[in-house]
């Protein structure tokens, strides 16, 4: 097959994918008897247009950064972490436990020790999947799903039965103390100027950004990273370079599993500030789709998670200001993501047969 | 060669003017050929000379961006390969395309089926195949599953799949890359008969030896471009070898006497299980010493593979193998890729797709393959210096002359040469006391081939021990300083090079010998 110049590679393809769905979606909006242009100015007035739209958009993209990471780190090393969720529910349980147990004096020092509560129970909860397809062959697929399921009656049992405050009704743990409360994008000096209204945006996003760059540099400027890449490209090849096999899958998932759990000090720590049930609310399943497309680059990732953070911002508006209904969102959602992962080769022959032609008639001219 | 203009009803295939280019690659560059009913013509170059390409244009898998096809004196078109195969040409794979699971006769008529129902297809191509296998000496059971067919057997189905189909001009892109001596042997018989039946055979190919033992006419390519078209008989293994790289070759290799210094490596009673827990090797001992080659002759398949990769660490052994007097670990701790690496042991794997290279990581990162924690290529505690691994591979790349040389390009767009070339150097330059060094030249052309028998010989010369696996009978005569042959994962005795021949070798390889040597 032929290949398409790096531009079209990195750019055309997903705009013409994005493109696609969004006909569709609009085609979808008619069917419904609505107006699509309606839906999309309204979707990007109230996730792009202003402030209050991108503090929500962000405060969505940063989940979506560090479950997205979560699949690329796993992706690399040729294992395919579908337990960013269940991961990401036990990260919040880390951050909740640091929250609630220890009297940290600051928020600076408790977002270091929810990042830390974070990323270990992530990093556990992803460590059993890991040491069964290192040790036993179980595939990482079928036991990274099955973790997410039991991630999910294992924080029912925990807020119902442990954590819920006696009197108090709903399955969540108490209020985090206030000295925990971490500061959102309006409270940000110098960011404030252009955040006027609160938002649920908040410092967490620079961490998800220092997070990218920090897998970005992992991957292909440490030895540890180096081995990660070849073992994922090649097992019988990692073999004969001496790669140990064992060691790199437990240390790719306890990274991957790390990151999806980190993602609970954006949503657990600087939202909701107490812990419910269903926390990761699906960025953790988002985050295959936002890897994905982001081609597991860490760069990707981010352009990737912010489309996803319009997406559901735009979604929420739709169902807030149109008769629009929100489940509008995952059919668009679920539209974005088939053209830009499941049909991406479609797109991508298509246009290489386009850039053919327009080769041989160029050529034949001169 | 056939005139521009008119074509010529006694050319079973004639080519006029068949240009391709991928890219900014001219693969095929105004090719002319003419290929005569009823004889065998061979088709040799390096790889990547254009070969392949031309061929598949001839069998509709490329169109040809100019230039006619005449196919019997008759300009046809061949947009795909039904057309080729309704034009009478048959093509037959380096990589088979069988279903592993489905018999002989399932495979036959796979695609040409009469109707829904298979049993007539069937009865009528079990009567085709014995009258098939009857004249031209392709025998094969009808009804046996692929997968349980060997290699040359697996082949002859694919020559009956298109004789099924009525091919008269039958192609074969590197038939032997995948058979014994044995089996090239009973194909080019085969070639023979189907010659003899009027039938006309195109034989795509990089071996000397084949092109001058099986063919009538050959025709050479290089770079794209058609250099000669000659009678087999006027020529020489010699001259096209020089037609093919366009400057002379030496085929045999020029080296002087070994001088073997202290044993570097000791092998005792070696032994490996595969995952079946059947015994692949079975206590092996030698040893080598430094400055010497020891060649491991035998078929493929007998145990050399596990005895290189249980030496390089790839896979767990028992016995005990002694390197400069220190024993190494044959299982658990310290006998991984990375401890023999410590240990001075390279390893050129057999495989270089598989093992030896990383195919899609740049040239520079395979330079760094198996040898990224050498204290040259790291910044810092935390970082590797992808800048020093670049330059050094630059370097690397200019002495072994990989081509093209640029340092950041995949492994897997550089030709089968350079991709080997890369392993080589990448090892090679380690300075290593203990090379391992598998098919050194598999898949290799001419002119490469010359350059890391080259290689192998000056590093032996600079005091390294070197243990060559090859199924090639040629070039571990002419590498080994001794000879070891191995049968049923046992070695069956030493062999001195200057007094054995190939005869006496090929009965070691078959496992018969009168006595048994003490290693």
């Amino acid at each position: 097959m032929d290949r398409l110049p790096r531009w079209a590679d990195l750019a055309l393809v997903p705009f013409v994918s994005l493109t696609l769905a969004a006909i569709i979606s609009a085609l979808v909006i008619i069917a419904i008897g609505q107006d699509p242009w309606e839906a999309i100015t309204v979707m990007v007035q109230g996730s792009v247009m202003n402030a209050y739209g991108w503090g929500y958009t962000l405060y969505y993209a940063t989940s979506f950064i560090f479950t997205g990471l979560a699949v690329t780190v796993a992706f690399h090393a040729g294992l395919f972490n579908i337990g960013g969720e269940g991961q990401a529910q036990l990260g919040g349980l880390g951050v909740a436990l640091a929250c609630l147990f220890i009297p940290w004096p600051h928020w600076s020092l408790a977002l270091i020790g929810a990042a830390l509560g974070a990323a270990l129970f992530g990093a556990a909860w992803a460590a059993i999947p890991a040491y069964l397809q290192a040790k036993r062959g179980s595939h990482i697929v079928i036991t990274t799903i099955m973790f997410n399921y039991i991630a999910g009656s294992l924080m029912i049992y925990l807020l119902v039965d442990v954590l819920r405050p006696p009197g108090k009704m709903d399955p969540a743990t108490a209020s985090f103390p206030p000295e925990m409360h971490l500061p959102s994008f309006n409270e940000i000096p110098g960011l404030n100027a252009i955040f006027d209204t609160g938002v649920p945006a908040n410092v967490t996003f620079f961490i998800a950004l220092i997070m990218a760059v920090v897998v970005w540099a992992l991957l292909w400027r440490t030895r540890l990273g180096y081995q990660i890449r070849a073992f994922g490209k090649s097992e019988p090849a990692a073999r004969y370079a001496g790669i140990n096999p064992t060691r790199i899958i437990m240390i790719a998932m306890l990274i991957s599993g790390g990151m999806a759990g980190l993602m609970a000090i954006n949503n657990v720590m600087g939202e909701a500030e107490r812990l419910l049930g269903n926390s990761a609310s699906g960025a953790g399943f988002i985050g295959i789709a936002v890897a994905l497309m982001g081609r597991n680059h860490p760069v990707g990732v981010v352009l990737a998670a912010i489309l996803f953070g319009f997406l559901f911002q735009g979604g929420a508006e739709l169902g807030l200001w149109t008769k629009i209904p929100i489940e509008l969102r995952t059919v668009v959602q679920g539209l974005v993501i088939l053209f830009t992962g499941a049909l991406d080769m479609m797109v991508r022959m298509l246009l290489v047969k386009i850039f053919a032609l327009f080769r041989s008639n160029r050529m034949e001219a001169a | 060669m056939a005139s521009q203009n008119g074509a010529d009803a006694a050319f079973a295939i004639e080519l006029k003017g068949i240009s391709k280019a991928f890219g900014p690659v001219q693969a095929n560059r105004d090719i002319n050929i003419a290929v005569p009913q009823g004889t065998i013509h061979g088709i040799i170059g390096e790889n990547g000379a254009g070969k392949s390409t031309l061929m598949s244009i001839l069998y509709g898998f490329y169109k040809a961006d100019a230039g006619q096809i005449f196919v019997n004196g008759q300009l046809t078109l061949i947009p795909d390969s039904q057309s080729a195969i309704r034009a009478g040409i048959g093509m037959v794979f380096q990589h088979f395309k069988l279903v592993q699971n489905f018999t002989v006769l399932e495979n036959i008529i796979l695609g040409v089926e009469d109707g829904p129902l298979l049993n007539t297809s069937l009865a009528k191509a079990r009567k085709e195949l014995e009258r098939l296998a009857r004249d031209y000496d392709l025998e094969v059971d009808p009804d046996a599953l692929i997968e349980d067919l060997s290699v040359g057997h697996q082949q002859r189905v694919e020559i009956l799949k298109a004789l099924y189909r009525q091919a008269e001009i039958l192609i074969l892109d590197e038939p032997t890359g995948v058979l014994t001596p044995d089996e090239a042997d009973h194909l080019f018989r085969i070639l023979k008969g189907l010659k003899e039946q009027g039938k006309t055979v195109i034989l795509i190919t990089h071996k000397l030896r084949e092109i001058m033992e099986a063919t009538d006419n050959v025709s050479v390519m290089r770079r794209g471009t058609m250099v000669a078209t000659v009678k087999t008989d006027e020529t020489s293994p010699e001259a096209l070898a020089e037609l093919m790289v366009g400057r002379k070759v030496l085929l045999e290799v020029d080296k002087g006497t070994a001088k073997p210094g202290d044993v570097v490596l000791k092998v005792e009673d070696l032994r490996v299980r595969d995952e079946h827990k059947v015994e692949r090797l079975k206590g092996v001992s030698f040893d080598i010493r430094a400055g010497e080659i020891l060649g491991i002759a035998g078929v493929a398949g007998n145990g050399q593979t596990e005895l290189l990769e249980a030496l390089g660490g790839m896979i767990r052994a028992t016995g005990k193998i002694t390197m400069n007097g220190q024993d190494l670990p044959l299982q658990g701790k310290g006998s991984d890729g990375q401890s023999r690496r410590r240990a001075g042991i390279a390893h050129v794997p057999e495989d270089r797709h598989h093992h030896g290279l990383i195919l899609d990581f740049t040239a520079w990162e395979n330079i760094a393959f198996g040898y990224f924690n050498d204290p040259d290529y790291q910044k810092n505690a935390l970082f590797m210096d992808n800048a020093a691994i670049k330059a050094d591979t630059a370097q690397k790349m200019e002495k072994f002359d990989v081509r093209p040389p640029i340092p950041t390009l995949a492994a897997k767009s550089f030709s089968g040469g350079n991709q080997q070339k890369i392993v080589v150097a990448r090892e090679m330059e380690q300075s290593p006391a203990l090379l391992l060094i598998g098919q050194p030249t598999r898949g290799v052309d001419i002119g490469a081939i010359e350059f890391i028998h080259n290689q192998i010989i000056a590093l032996r010369d600079a005091g390294a021990a070197v243990l060559l696996v090859s199924v090639e009978l040629d070039e571990i005569m002419s590498l080994s300083d001794r000879i070891a042959v191995m049968f049923d994962g046992k070695l069956m005795g030493f062999r001195d090079p200057e007094t054995t021949n190939e005869r006496e070798l090929g009965l070691l390889m078959a496992g018969m010998t009168g006595k048994e040597e003490a290693a």
